[in-house]
């Protein structure tokens, strides 16, 4: 199974997520930006980062990147997609997940070992894990504070899309502390935190990171 | 507009130039004068008087600084020594690390977040020139009292720049020192340090070698950011037209820094550049000459081809422009259009400036006319040394002679209120509300980072091979015995890399001063040298490099003198580390190292306003053997966790220990008055598993390290001779101070 990790200038957790996915048991394949080609992937990552600077807004410039346009067809067709961070904040911008990842709350960078307690298992990203597990893996932004408007937020409490929320005080503002959302059909997933910093407790606080990436090889699989 | 030429130069030779007012002596402009046979343009004096400046020539310490090289011990280690842009080391399996300190401190006080900003900036691109991928970066910060109106309007800015521009260059920041002391008030410390690997036969020098190869500047667009003194020329050279005054503090664009560097990396894989430099202080200036100096010595530069982010900018102005985000490559004509093609595969600006020649002068061209005609080497190089009059200031007998008096701790109430206090005092707080603005896991290399020992990073996932880095200093034993001071900061910077396990292997420094031109900071910088140099070559460590920032002070007032102390070292399997803390009871901890009534100098001390005395006096050849007994018990597998002593002694030791996972210990020790609180160099905490006692006894008889029970671990308190302390209660003294002050 081959999962493409995508590189924007400016992108930084591009080879982490490479490794994570690697750990999990795919073969992860580089996809550049600027190509249109999508290299006949099963799956695609956008990490963490700061694409084109964050100029502008963050996401805000990657998400007309050539390879969007490919990846954004495929995700409306079913491929499995994990925006991490800035690729959180891209799938926002692309309309692919609803909301926006505002300025954190105490307007600083926040790198921390977050508690999470996974809150939907039944996406293309989090079958690894059991319904209200708790999991510690690393927070690390200036603007992962999710907003959307009420009637967004009660669609997404109610159809259970809320992939992930903070457990205990609020990291950076979030509404009703939502860490990381999916789309209707589940193969979309945005999620602040850092599952790749997560795969070992050599390099990571645990290696409750890899769920994710194991749970998108059952679904190729599937 | 008039533009200042060579022949214009030829043909009026009294015309007045503003030397001074650019920082050169009447002696330097008559040395100049004579190298040249005329007098320089405006363009060539602008580039001696930055070349020759204390920051880009030396030219106070170099006298000083010269025993690095005098006194440095015979090693294969060390494949590109001082000199370079920054020295390399070889840590075995075919790899190569730099590393290397730098000072950002004036312009962090005039403009808090894009001085240290591009202070990170400019030490990683001296990190990528010679090669090598940049893999983590630290920062040691130096700031007036915590509660000072100032430090609440630098330290915050401080923080977000180094974090800003580090977390977007996708470095983990691995590790650093916030300390804080009057004297640095109207002067903070902004030290960063860069770590990067590189196969060894990837090295990069500065040398322009090759007549005919091109002269490529890529990177951002130049500006007038950075000029700073140099303003001075441009409104004596021109009219009131344009703007007259230039920021002299650079800002920053971390973004284009990332792209050029993977655009480097790549270029530098395929073997595309026959020399690099990047562009720092001094700009052009500076890249130009020391390429040129460091091949054959002729290059010709059309300097009207520089990309501008400001049309108006003056040809001096270009030259000196301090813009960030550039470098300068000598290029091959067979390899150029290949570099082009990774540049626009990047969007990285690039443009061929010039070409080396087989002459031996360094000439550049405005719009056809010269106006720089030099031998590249008398401005790089062969600025001028000063052998400063130094003389031991009156305070050091006067402060050496005083008797410290603080209070000792000896009933249970007592010592509980001193640790408490210790554990809350700014300098010995936990700093997370630092450290958590700086991303540490990105790479996924991070062994370990702050509040570790030292900071770890894994450089090959294969065989599991890393380095770890630590930086130390201690302006307050500095300050009562510069020698001393030095060679006490070299032995905690290799112990805080030993109590992990691994080994010492090189040293780089970051001296900070006040001014070279009092005598009594002169003798302090020569006897931290002499110090430092003497450390060196007893600890078998060479020098790879480093800096001197001097003129700081405010004032009369100097800072304490304070020379960072940045040590690396290598594990060969990154796994196998020996962790700073203990995750669960039943442990034993003891004591390794013997205990003195090492007050002078302390943190308990300067708690109470104390800062006479007598600094503790190295003992190197223990420290080696402390060392030596650390990677030992790494190897051999005795230790569950080891952690150094050092500012805030036993207390401040324990505390860490006992907050990191929540597991309490208790405490016995002998006189606890002088125990809890004196700071005697070459002492470490170790946790092992009962069982493995003998085997420890036997290794610190082998070391001849003196060893002691402190007691065993457990439970929710920290118990000192009875004295109980619940670490809920620790944790918040320990935790509030940095939220509290800055918010």
């Amino acid at each position: 199974m081959k999962v493409g990790v995508v590189t924007f200038p400016g992108t930084l957790d591009d080879r982490d997520a490479a490794r994570a996915a690697t750990n999990a048991g795919t073969t992860s394949i580089s996809l550049w930006h600027g190509d249109a080609d999508l290299k006949g992937v099963d799956a695609v990552i956008l990490p963490g980062g700061f694409s084109y600077g964050d100029y502008l807004r963050c996401g805000a410039i990657s998400r007309f990147a050539p390879v969007m346009e490919k990846i954004i067809d495929a995700a409306n067709g079913g491929m499995p997609v994990l925006g991490i961070c800035n690729g959180f904040q891209v799938l926002c911008e692309a309309h692919l997940l609803p909301g926006a990842l505002t300025r954190n709350h105490e307007l600083h960078f926040l790198c921390r070992d977050q508690k999470l307690e996974i809150t939907n298992n039944k996406t293309s990203w989090t079958t690894s894990f059991s319904m209200g597990q708790e999991v510690v893996i690393p927070l690390k932004n200036g603007e992962g504070s999710f907003q959307c408007d009420d009637a967004t937020l009660a669609t997404l409490e109610g159809e259970g899309r809320v992939i992930a929320r903070y457990v205990g005080e609020n990291p950076n503002g979030s509404r009703n502390k939502i860490a990381g959302i999916t789309n209707e059909r589940g193969n979309v997933v945005g999620l602040m935190p850092h599952p790749e910093h997560a795969i070992d407790t050599l390099t990571g606080p645990t290696a409750d990171g890899l769920g994710f990436f194991t749970s998108v090889l059952k679904a190729l699989v599937k | 507009m008039a533009l200042d030429t060579v022949s214009i130069a030829q043909n009026n030779p009294d015309t007045s130039q503003p030397f001074a007012e650019l920082g050169l002596k009447p002696d330097e402009y008559a040395r100049i004068k004579e190298i040249l046979g005329r007098r320089p343009t405006s363009s060539e004096l602008a580039m001696y008087s930055v070349m020759w400046s204390e920051h880009c020539s030396y030219k106070s310490s170099k006298v000083h600084l010269k025993q690095f090289g005098e006194k440095a011990v015979k090693t294969d280690a060390l494949l590109v020594g001082i000199g370079e842009n920054a020295g390399v080391v070889d840590v075995g399996q075919g790899y190569a690390v730099t590393f290397k300190i730098e000072s950002h401190n004036h312009p962090s006080f005039v403009e808090p977040y894009q001085g240290a900003a591009t202070g990170v900036g400019g030490i990683v691109r001296d990190i990528l020139t010679m090669g090598a991928r940049p893999i983590a970066v630290m920062d040691p910060l130096r700031f007036g009292p915590a509660d000072a109106a100032d430090t609440r309007r630098v330290l915050p800015g401080i923080i977000a720049g180094v974090g800003g521009y580090g977390n977007c260059l996708g470095l983990p920041n691995i590790g650093g020192e916030v300390v804080f002391d009057e004297t640095y008030i109207g002067n903070p410390l902004v030290n960063a340090l860069c770590v990067g690997v590189m196969k060894h036969s990837d090295i990069k020098l500065a040398k322009a070698a090759g007549a005919g190869n091109l002269v490529v500047l890529y990177g951002a667009k130049t500006g007038g950011d950075g000029i700073g003194g140099v303003s001075v020329l441009a409104s004596e050279t021109f009219e009131s037209s344009g703007p007259a005054k230039r920021p002299a503090v650079q800002v920053g664009d971390p973004f284009v820094e990332k792209v050029l560097i993977e655009c480097s990396l790549e270029i530098f894989a395929e073997d595309l550049v026959v020399g690099i430099q990047d562009l720092g202080g001094a700009g052009l200036s500076c890249a130009t000459s020391e390429l040129a100096s460091g091949g054959s010595g002729g290059m010709k530069v059309e300097l009207d081809r520089v990309p501008l982010r400001d049309a108006t900018l003056s040809p001096e102005e270009i030259l000196m422009s301090e813009s960030q985000e550039r470098m300068c490559a000598i290029v091959e004509p067979k390899n150029i259009a290949r570099f082009l093609e990774i540049c626009k595969k990047w969007d990285v600006t690039v443009t061929v400036i010039g070409e080396v020649t087989d002459g031996e002068r360094l000439e550049i061209t405005w719009h056809g006319d010269l106006i720089v005609d030099v031998p590249p080497r008398t401005v790089a190089h062969d600025g001028p040394v000063y052998n400063r009059p130094l003389a031991k200031p009156e305070y050091v007998d006067r402060v050496n002679a005083e008797t410290v008096s603080v209070p000792r701790p000896k009933t249970a109430d007592e010592i509980k209120a001193t640790v408490l206090k210790l554990a809350a005092t700014p300098n010995l707080a936990d700093k997370s509300w630092v450290t958590s603005q700086y991303d540490r896991y990105v790479q996924g290399n991070t062994i370990q980072s702050q509040p570790d020992d030292s900071g770890m990073v894994r450089i090959d996932e294969k065989t599991h091979l890393g380095v770890a880095v630590a930086t130390d200093a201690n302006a307050n034993w500095s300050y009562l015995n510069p020698y001393e001071g030095a060679k006490l900061a070299l032995a905690e910077a290799a112990r805080n890399i030993a109590t992990a396990g691994a080994k010492p292997l090189a040293v780089t420094n970051c001296l900070n001063f006040g001014s070279p031109e009092d005598p009594g900071v002169m003798w302090q910088f020569a006897e931290s040298v002499r110090g430092l140099a003497d450390g060196c070559l007893e600890m078998g460590l060479p020098v790879t490099g480093g800096n001197v920032s001097f003129y700081n002070q405010t004032g009369a007032v100097a800072i304490l003198p304070t020379p960072v102390i940045g040590v690396l070292g290598v594990i060969d399997d990154v796994r196998t580390r020996t962790p700073m803390s203990f995750d669960r009871a039943g442990l034993d901890l003891y004591l390794l190292g013997e205990t003195a009534d090492d007050i002078a100098g302390s943190e308990w001390a300067y708690m109470h306003g104390q800062r006479g005395g007598s600094a503790p006096v190295a003992d190197l050849q223990r420290e080696m053997r402390l060392i030596e007994l650390l990677v030992a018990g790494r190897t051999s597998k005795i230790f569950t966790a080891a952690h150094d002593l050092s500012q805030g002694g036993l207390s401040a030791s324990l505390t860490e220990m006992v907050l990191r996972y929540h597991v309490g210990a208790d405490i016995k020790v002998e006189n606890v008055e002088i125990a809890l609180i004196s700071e005697t160099p070459g002492r470490v905490i170790v946790a092992i598993e009962p069982v493995v006692k003998e085997q420890l006894l036997a290794l610190a008889k082998k070391h001849e390290i003196v060893i002691t029970r402190l007691g065993t671990t457990g439970g929710q308190d920290l118990v000192i001779n009875g004295a109980i302390i619940p670490l809920e209660e620790l944790r918040k003294a320990h935790s509030e101070t940095f939220p509290k002050l800055f918010g």
